[in-house]
């Protein structure tokens, strides 16, 4: 039903809920997503935002407890097989046949969907070579480094040529280097027609790649659009933070004006910081700064966000993205 | 720091692993198209297992081997040559209703058993559990396009290969080492039959295996031995016949809940028929029957593992 309308991802209120011994633990809260066929889509949030059981819902791991979804037209629940043929999954951590060398990892994936063993030797060594991985081909799956291991769990993703590509934070943990040269594979994919879902928690990640992305947190979408449309709605404005010594006295009255300055739309003081939310930045750090000294705090430190996804996440959630 | 590095000529090797466009093209255009069918990917998985199986050839082999050599050489070789006769007299006593039999007798249909349930365990228990913890490896193959339960059956059917192999090995040692009068009396009639208990032993520790790989803690598994192994072992009928057992009733009955007796009694009927036996209906019902049982518990709690 899906497929006539052109969206590789549908879900509707979708939900799951883990029941535990100490009680219900809701990790997804009902959530609405549409990804079309040939879109880049990032699903941002921090760590427990409930993103890889979001994931692990669409690729037919985890069994939702509520709500529908649907993966290259067909309802995840009623027909995994066939979800399972039409997908590729990075997922988060390394799940290659430690058993295996690099080679066979691609070929007895290949396999599993049906190829040929001479179909699957060939597939695998054109992947190898895409990957820039053939001098590693005899090589055991565990003696990769994290980025050679993440590049083949690419690769192996990749063997039937699936509809959907989904990434549960492909790029965690890697060194700068590596994660530039994954982000750069993924757009030649992408330009290629590939859908592709990941996941992140981070922004600069998101915004390098995605065309389209929902920022979760606590299994709910707060807000979803393109990175600019997301930027122009919540989070035009620039974020300071002042972080000092001391506990922040509530009524420094050399803030009391901070407010009534032209473009703060929010002033918020808790614990030992005060931030401002901004369009018009110029001249705020200083004064929150020298006004501070005059009461007699030390700055810790002082951070300036100019309108990013960052500055989305904090408006939405009224918390720093890494606390 | 940060700028000269970036920009530093070194870097540029690093991104000699970035394709060229057309290649990443001719990725998505030439893919073979994916034609999986149950059995395509099911004779994929038994295929992976044997290339696993092969590499490890040499230490799965020296694992089957020497609990069982080393077995038949201290109590069908040393002992009658120290004059052990307490040995002898008490395999004697134990199948005393059978007249002269030795020892070595009675070892070779308990040590094939027990073999096939070390391997069964060997075999599907520890690398699930492996699969199960830490990378939750066993996500790879979750993803292979058949239901879930297909996957249990094609762990449970990989198992019983190699406890099958297992106990094939273990035939010839049991066979030949001995002292020198003391060979044992093996005497098959019945091939089909022979070959029927073997299959079924096979799949029902698989099965078995499967089943304490899915419920059991990764941290405990140790307890494997001290709980399962060793106690399904010593009152497993392994080292003397039920028969025997009828001077102790209680444990007579007892040990009838140890699926192990069925393994160890069923070979002993059609390896070495000489010894006092378990009727065969008894226990061909209980290898079938606990193989059904086993497998569909297995089947459901790995489901129920994958599927959270």
């Amino acid at each position: 039903m899906t497929g006539e309308t052109g969206l590789a991802i549908r879900t509707e209120d979708l939900r799951k809920t883990y029941t535990g011994s100490r009680g219900d633990v809701p990790a997804v809260r009902g959530i609405d997503l549409s990804v079309s066929s040939g879109q880049f889509f990032g699903l941002l949030g921090p760590n427990g935002a409930g993103k890889s059981t979001t994931i692990g819902m669409l690729t037919t791991l985890v069994l939702p407890t509520g709500g529908q979804a649907w993966v290259a037209g067909l309802d995840v629940v009623a027909d995994p097989v066939g979800v399972k043929r039409r997908i590729g999954v990075v997922t988060q951590n390394n799940t290659l046949d430690m058993q295996l060398t690099v080679a066979e990892n691609l070929e007895f994936r290949s396999r599993f969907f049906g190829l040929s063993p001479r179909e699957a030797s060939r597939r695998a060594a054109q992947l190898l070579e895409v990957f820039g991985m053939t001098d590693k081909r005899k090589a055991m799956s565990t003696d990769l480094s994290g980025g050679q291991a993440r590049r083949l769990l690419i690769a192996r993703a990749l063997v039937h040529r699936p509809d959907v590509l989904f990434l549960d934070e492909p790029t965690a943990g890697l060194d700068p280097q590596t994660r530039v040269n994954l982000w750069d594979i993924l757009r030649l994919l992408h330009a290629e027609g590939q859908t592709i879902l990941l996941t992140t928690h981070y922004m600069e990640e998101a915004e390098a790649l995605c065309e389209q992305v929902a920022v979760m947190d606590h299994g709910r979408i707060l807000a979803s659009g393109t990175v600019s449309e997301l930027k122009d709605g919540v989070g035009a404005e620039t974020v300071i933070t002042v972080r000092y010594e001391d506990l922040v006295p509530e009524a420094v009255t050399a803030w009391a004006g901070l407010a009534d300055r032209p473009g703060v739309s929010k002033v918020e003081t808790e614990g030992d910081h005060i931030r401002v939310f901004t369009r018009e930045p110029e001249g705020v750090l200083g004064e929150l700064v020298t006004a501070g000294s005059a009461a007699g705090l030390t700055v810790r430190d002082a951070t300036q966000l100019k309108p990013s996804l960052e500055t989305v996440f904090l408006t939405l959630t009224g918390r720093d993205y890494r606390e | 720091m940060t700028t000269t590095t970036r920009h530093a000529p070194a870097d540029v090797a690093e991104y000699a692993g970035v394709p060229e466009a057309s290649q990443v093209a001719a990725l998505i255009a030439d893919a073979p198209e994916p034609r999986p069918t149950m059995l395509r990917t099911f004779n994929a998985m038994m295929a992976r297992e044997f290339r696993v199986l092969s590499r490890n050839a040499i230490s799965l082999f020296t694992r089957a081997v020497m609990q069982p050599l080393l077995f038949v050489f201290v109590f069908a070789y040393v002992f009658p040559k120290i004059g052990g006769g307490f040995m002898l007299s008490g395999g004697a006593a134990a199948a005393s209703h059978t007249g002269s039999i030795n020892f070595a007798t009675i070892l070779v249909p308990g040590l094939m058993a027990s073999m096939l349930l070390m391997q069964g365990i060997m075999a599907v228990t520890f690398p699930l559990v492996m699969e199960f913890s830490w990378q939750r490896t066993i996500e790879d193959r979750a993803l292979a396009p058949v239901p879930i339960s297909v996957l249990a059956i094609q762990k449970i059917v990989a198992g019983a290969v190699q406890s099958f192999i297992g106990a094939c090995i273990v035939f010839p040692i049991v066979l030949f080492v001995h002292a020198a009068g003391q060979a044992p009396h093996v005497h098959v009639t019945n091939w089909a039959l022979l070959a029927l208990i073997l299959v079924f032993a096979s799949l029902l520790t698989a099965s078995l295996g499967l089943l304490l790989g899915t419920i059991m803690d990764p941290r405990k598994m140790q307890m494997l031995f001290a709980v399962i192994l060793l106690p399904a072992t010593m009152l497993g009928c392994v080292y003397y016949p039920w028969s025997a057992l009828h001077h102790i009733r209680w444990l007579q009955i007892a040990v009838l809940i140890n699926p192990m007796v069925y393994m160890s009694e069923g070979l002993r009927a059609v390896l070495t028929p000489v010894l006092g036996h378990m009727p065969m209906w008894g226990v061909l019902l209980a290898l079938i029957g606990g193989t059904v049982v086993f497998a569909y518990l297995g089947t459901r709690t790995f489901t129920k593992r994958v599927l959270n």
